[in-house]
């Protein structure tokens, strides 16, 4: 609980400053997107920088999961769904339809609201993903497994249950296993929908932290309900409303003092 | 004016209801309770008459009613063996054919199928339960079966004649079309659409998030299907395929049209044969005595082990709501 408290305190006047001189790793161009008839990104562009995380805020509906869900082309699961424009990782459009998903969803991993362990030990949980595109000897393998527990903060608590059922696990657990099982694979951006929205808060606590370190490696992209969340953990905030993007700039800046009302408001509570 | 009328009007009629309120809800529970209790007396009453009329069987031939192939009406001696294996054959026959068929379709339904084309193949399948199981007998042994010995039974038995195991397994002495694994086959189409539509509302049940976590690290849809939905689905399966088993064991008609119904047991899965239920079906009208008490001694057996199996399935089907 300290934790948590500490970390908001800090959050506003702390050192973690945007560093908008990195470079962009996901440079998203006049992106519409529609599911069915209806229009729900309308133009947006944006860039998320490199080893930065990004907070997506705005009330339901807005299209911050949306937004969220195209990086790594998930709603394309869905024929009725469809997204035009340009979104470019390092680079080279991923919307375009000479882009392999598959290989696409190993660079770019996604955690969920709720924990999604897969019907397997922990060991294979994590080794599934790895497996999918490297064959890697057996001890190789075990030891990104151990770098990949360890960097979600998870091995101390399950090293010597490896073979029993990821499903045993506590919510937390469960929670921090998805994100050893994104970042085994070595992606470069991790997408975060509401990662905490089901956990109570000494393990959202753990898992800010978490984000935290993460941070030195990967470029995050986080959707949040929790305006307190945002302010704590990213460096930059992007404020959607109505399938627009509001405003964006460096998280200090959109809390003490953002140039759109609209923004004011929501941060404030005035809506929302 | 009006309102207070109708105030009135209401109070009358609830204290009306009030004084016969006891009464008649006694009735009711009571009623309802009865009919509750029905189906738990006749369900007792069934397997007792059962045990009751095969008891004389069962006492005459001992344990040797399970093992005996020897079925003779004339010398009034009974054994079930025959019997017991046809029905076992046909049914995992059944199994080893509907069971990939089913969870495809299931797999189809619930992941590939665009959604304009899902309902009407959903239908299609669950009218397939409804057709009544002579229409599958009917059209098995009068179109299935003379096919069947054309174009499979002929020259299959050409192709493995004198072949160990296969000379043996899938020659047929007499290619009629009727047999073991024609009956298989038409026990097969019957138990598919039980095995789909259940399979299908147990992928139905797998949340979504799980799905598409699978898809997110970069699965294939064979890799999500076979890798994480299966296997989180895995003993509600297994219940499925067991109910199906259940309808395979005890299926009478279709059965009986096509089996052949013979009374020797043969290593040929072409050759007749007969089940459980097929034999009650064929015998029941002229038998007395004994041979009358030899048939409900099957028709017990038959009970017993339908009745664990569907259990069984109902009990692993349920296990899917637990996680």
């Amino acid at each position: 609980m300290s934790q948590i408290s500490v970390s908001a305190g800090g959050a506003l006047g702390n050192a973690r400053v945007a560093d908008a001189s990195a470079p962009a790793r996901i440079a998203v161009r006049a992106l519409n997107f529609y599911y069915g008839d209806f229009h729900s990104l309308k133009h947006i562009s944006m860039d998320f920088f490199d080893r930065q995380v990004t907070a997506l805020i705005g009330p339901s509906g807005c299209g911050k999961s949306t937004l969220l869900r195209t990086f790594n082309r998930i709603y394309s699961l869905y024929p009725e769904q469809r997204a035009e424009g340009e979104i470019l990782l390092d680079g080279q459009n991923i919307l375009s339809s000479s882009v392999d998903v598959n290989e696409l969803r190993a660079r770019v991993g996604m955690v969920f609201q709720k924990p999604t362990p897969f019907p397997m030990s922990i060991y294979d949980n994590i080794a599934f993903g790895i497996r999918l595109y490297e064959k890697l000897p057996k001890s190789e393998l075990d030891g990104r497994i151990e770098e990949a527990l360890r960097k979600a903060a998870l091995w101390d608590e399950v090293k010597d249950k490896l073979r029993q059922s990821g499903m045993g696990l506590s919510g937390g657990q469960q929670q921090r296993l998805c994100i050893a099982r994104t970042i085994a694979q070595k992606p470069e951006v991790i997408l975060l929908d509401e990662p905490t929205s089901a956990l109570d808060p000494i393990s959202t606590g753990k898992i800010e932290e978490l984000i935290e370190q993460l941070r030195s490696e990967f470029t995050i992209v986080i959707v949040t309900h929790n305006m307190q969340q945002a302010a704590r953990i990213s460096q930059f905030t992007a404020f959607m409303y109505l399938g627009e993007l509001v405003e964006f700039g460096p998280t200090n800046k959109m809390f003490m003092n953002p140039s759109k009302k609209q923004t004011q408001d929501y941060i404030t509570g005035r809506f929302g | 004016m009006t309102a207070v009328s109708d105030q009135l009007v209401a109070s009358n009629v609830q204290i009306a209801r009030r004084s016969s309120h006891h009464t008649s809800d006694r009735v009711f529970r009571w009623a309802s309770y009865g009919s509750a209790l029905l189906v738990l007396v006749v369900l007792a009453g069934i397997l007792g008459s059962m045990i009751y009329g095969g008891w004389p069987a069962f006492s005459e031939f001992g344990f040797g009613f399970l093992t005996s192939s020897v079925w003779n009406v004339g010398r009034d001696q009974y054994g079930a063996w025959v019997a017991i294996a046809g029905t076992l054959t046909s049914a995992l026959i059944a199994l080893v054919i509907g069971v990939p068929i089913s969870i495809g379709i299931a797999i189809f339904l619930t992941q590939l199928c665009p959604s304009w084309l899902r309902r009407p193949v959903s239908t299609t399948i669950e009218l397939l339960a409804a057709v009544p199981s002579i229409i599958y007998g009917m059209w098995g042994l009068f179109v299935f079966a003379p096919l069947f010995a054309q174009f499979v039974q002929i020259p299959v038995s050409n192709l493995v004649e004198g072949l160990p195991f296969f000379g043996t397994v899938l020659y047929a002495r007499v290619p009629s079309g009727v047999g073991v694994l024609t009956a298989g086959i038409i026990l097969a189409i019957m138990i598919i659409p039980f095995i789909a539509s259940i399979t299908r509302d147990i992928l139905d049940q797998i949340p979504t998030m799980l799905r598409e976590s699978a898809y997110g690290v970069g699965c294939t849809t064979w890799e999500v299907v076979r890798y994480v939905l299966l296997p989180q689905a895995g003993v509600s399966i297994i219940g499925a395929i067991m109910l199906g088993l259940g309808r395979a064991l005890g299926e009478t008609m279709a059965v009986t049209f096509v089996i052949g119904n013979a009374n020797r047991l043969s290593l040929s899965l072409f050759d007749p044969g007969s089940t459980i239920a097929s034999r009650i079906a064929n015998e029941f009208n002229e038998a007395s005595g004994l041979h009358l008490n030899a048939l409900l001694a099957l028709g017990c057996i038959l009970f017993l082990v339908t009745f664990t199996v569907l259990a069984l399935a109902r009990f692993l089907i349920s296990r899917v709501k637990v996680h």
